[in-house]
């Protein structure tokens, strides 16, 4: 984050009577960043942003939005706006009057409304469906209302509260694209709160990982899918194995690891979020990080192991094998790109496989 | 499955023969109820406009009808928003508890409303009827609203508040015209309870009588029947009307927010 933040969260805890819905969360999100919340259901995401929008109090603690602490703010005097996970596109009124709600209190004429309204609607490709009813949209359409309408007040900051959950993979995955376009677009701050993590490393800036109320991991898409702090994190955010593993100290601060299958490495101190945990450990590493050999390819020696296929899954463009190492308790996934003259394998075949140090993550 | 179908009619024979009976005499010209019909007259309409009794029963029934339908709707109204967004200790009983009259026999109801009068030393009349009746239809001015409630979206309304409305204004601009619907189909449907209700009525009524109490005293004497008969027309239509309007305001409310049909009356 290089820019100034636009909202400022100070040890904000949150209980509902017993329940800690919120723990100690800290963080600065920046002015034109696209955050996001992401965490499976019941880690408080949700309860975080409606927090910062004004919905929930919190227990204790700040939240600060451009400056101004929001404490005591209603929703309707703060410089957020949100699109709801239903949309919550008002069935009784027309798109246009959907879009220009926000206006009613904003002093324009009328024409001025007009010409908001169908901006905001040119902006998310509804130029034409002013008039329509808006029940009589679809669910994609939905949702570009819905963003018309809290973005046509120019907000500080757009709450997103798991925005493409009620779409069809298809439309998701366009509806991803657009939404940073337009992020990009408008340079308003983004809050998205999602479950899905994939949603999450194609959209986000940074992303904050929550677990039970507090905030686990919070870095770049790239940090945390390649440097998880914990093994927590690592199993959410996409997939990885653990291999059993017997570290000492190695040098400058890194590690030294026996790990069974794959044979003796050095991991730097990067590879060490949570220090190095002398004697028993794990080590993790992602299934397209381990590769294997096909006939007439080699690996560097020292980095090669051999082992048995256990189960292969075939995915069209992936296909996806469970390796059992020699020496090891139990089989590894493996990801490996299908390429034309490149031959899946079959259960019980005997393989190679390479691995790379660097691709290994330490954990106690 | 001929059996089937001869039942459905014999059914439906059993069940509107009677109301097809009622205009017929209404409009016969003979004091007595029987086959052959006598002619066709206006004249038992026309009586009806001659006796003032009659008059003030059937006003006294508007009152009593118009006081229940807006009482047991805002009764309704505020008990049907609390059951569906708020959760609350004994809710379920306390919900149970209201809508116990829709079970109740009504002769119940009325001996034991008439008896709590008279101990407590109260004359019975128009206002006893209104306690009465608003106690029977509340439990479907609830049953009506709570559908209403229920239907709606709840981020509908922290939109509203979101895009710079107050709670006040929210309620003006969207959660009103989204139960609006609901509203009306409940005053009308309990305007309609109250207005052909006779057994707490007949108990509560004093001298002040209702219409169906009215009616029922007429029945002692046989020249009045035909009267009898013409009144009973024009409630019946009136009626169906009101029911008829009641179901399209709900169904409008349906087709305006876009939601599916899910039951109805009819």
């Amino acid at each position: 984050m290089s820019q100034k933040p636009i909202i400022t969260l100070e040890s904000v805890e949150k209980y509902y009577g017993d329940y800690h819905a919120l723990r100690g969360i800290t963080a600065d999100i920046g002015q034109g960043e696209f955050f996001s919340l992401l965490g499976p259901s019941g880690c408080g995401k949700t309860t975080l942003l409606r927090a910062i929008a004004g919905f929930e109090d919190i227990s204790s603690g700040r939240i600060m939005l451009s400056g101004q602490d929001m404490e005591g703010v209603p929703p309707n005097n703060r410089p957020t706006n949100m699109v709801f996970q239903s949309y919550a596109i008002f069935p009784h009124l027309s798109v246009s009057e959907n879009v220009g709600f926000g206006l009613r209190k904003s002093g324009m004429s009328r024409d001025e409304k007009r010409r908001a309204v169908g901006e905001a609607l040119d902006m998310v490709g509804l130029g034409e469906f002013g008039g329509r009813a808006a029940h009589a949209l679809s669910g994609g359409q939905r949702q570009r209302v819905a963003l018309a309408r809290a973005l046509i007040l120019k907000p500080k900051v757009l709450l997103l509260d798991e925005p493409l959950s009620a779409l069809d993979k298809k439309m998701r995955e366009v509806m991803q694209v657009e939404l940073i376009k337009l992020q990009r677009e408008v340079g308003i701050t983004f809050i998205l709160v999602t479950h899905d993590q994939e949603e999450a490393l194609v959209m986000s800036d940074r992303i904050a990982v929550m677990f039970e109320g507090g905030i686990a991991q919070l870095d770049d898409p790239e940090t945390l899918y390649r440097r998880p702090k914990s093994r927590r994190v690592a199993e959410f955010i996409g997939m990885m194995n653990f291999l059993p593993a017997q570290a000492t100290e190695g040098p400058d601060g890194g590690a030294s690891v026996e790990v069974a299958g794959l044979g003796r490495m050095d991991l730097l101190a990067v590879q060490c979020p949570s220090g190095v945990p002398i004697g028993k450990a794990e080590v993790g590493v992602r299934p397209e990080s381990l590769t294997l050999l096909y006939e007439g390819q080699g690996a560097e020696a020292g980095r090669a192991a051999t082992g048995s296929v256990t189960e292969v899954v075939y995915y069209g463009d992936m296909t996806y094998y469970d390796i059992l190492l020699d020496g090891a308790p139990r089989p590894v996934r493996v990801s490996m790109r299908n390429m034309p003259g490149r031959r899946v394998l079959d259960i019980g075949e005997a393989v190679n496989l390479a691995w790379d140090p660097q691709a290994m993550v330490l954990f106690p | 499955m001929n059996g089937l179908r001869a039942y459905a009619v014999v059914y439906l024979v059993f069940l509107y023969a009677p109301i097809v009976l009622l205009p017929l005499f209404a409009f016969n010209d003979g004091t007595i109820i029987a086959f052959p019909l006598q002619g066709f007259t206006t004249r038992w309409f026309v009586d009806l406009f001659n006796t003032p009794a009659l008059h003030e029963a059937t006003l006294n029934s508007l009152i009593i009808a118009v006081s229940v339908a807006i009482l047991s709707t805002i009764l309704g109204l505020f008990a049907a928003r609390a059951a569906s967004r708020y959760s609350f200790p004994g809710k379920g009983g306390i919900i149970g508890f209201i809508m116990l009259p829709l079970v109740l026999p009504e002769v119940i109801v009325a001996i034991s409303l008439l008896l709590v009068l008279m101990q407590l030393g109260l004359d019975t009349g128009t206002w006893s009827i209104i306690a009465g009746h608003t106690l029977i239809c509340t439990p479907f001015a609830i049953a009506i609203l709570q559908g209403s409630f229920a239907n709606m979206d709840r981020s509908l309304e922290e939109a509203s508040v979101d895009l710079g409305e107050t709670p006040w204004s929210t309620f003006r601009l969207i959660t009103l015209p989204l139960v609006m619907p609901g509203i009306v189909a409940s005053l009308l449907i309990c305007f309609t309870i109250s207005l052909d209700e006779f057994i707490i009525a007949f108990f509560l009524s004093g001298n002040e009588p209702t219409l169906p109490v009215y009616l029922w005293g007429q029945l002692r004497f046989p020249a009045r029947l035909p009267v009898v008969m013409a009144l009973g027309t024009i409630l019946v239509v009136l009626s169906v009307l009101l029911l008829v309007t009641a179901e399209m305001f709900r169904r409008r409310g349906l087709r305006r927010t876009g939601q599916k049909d899910t039951g109805g009356f009819l």
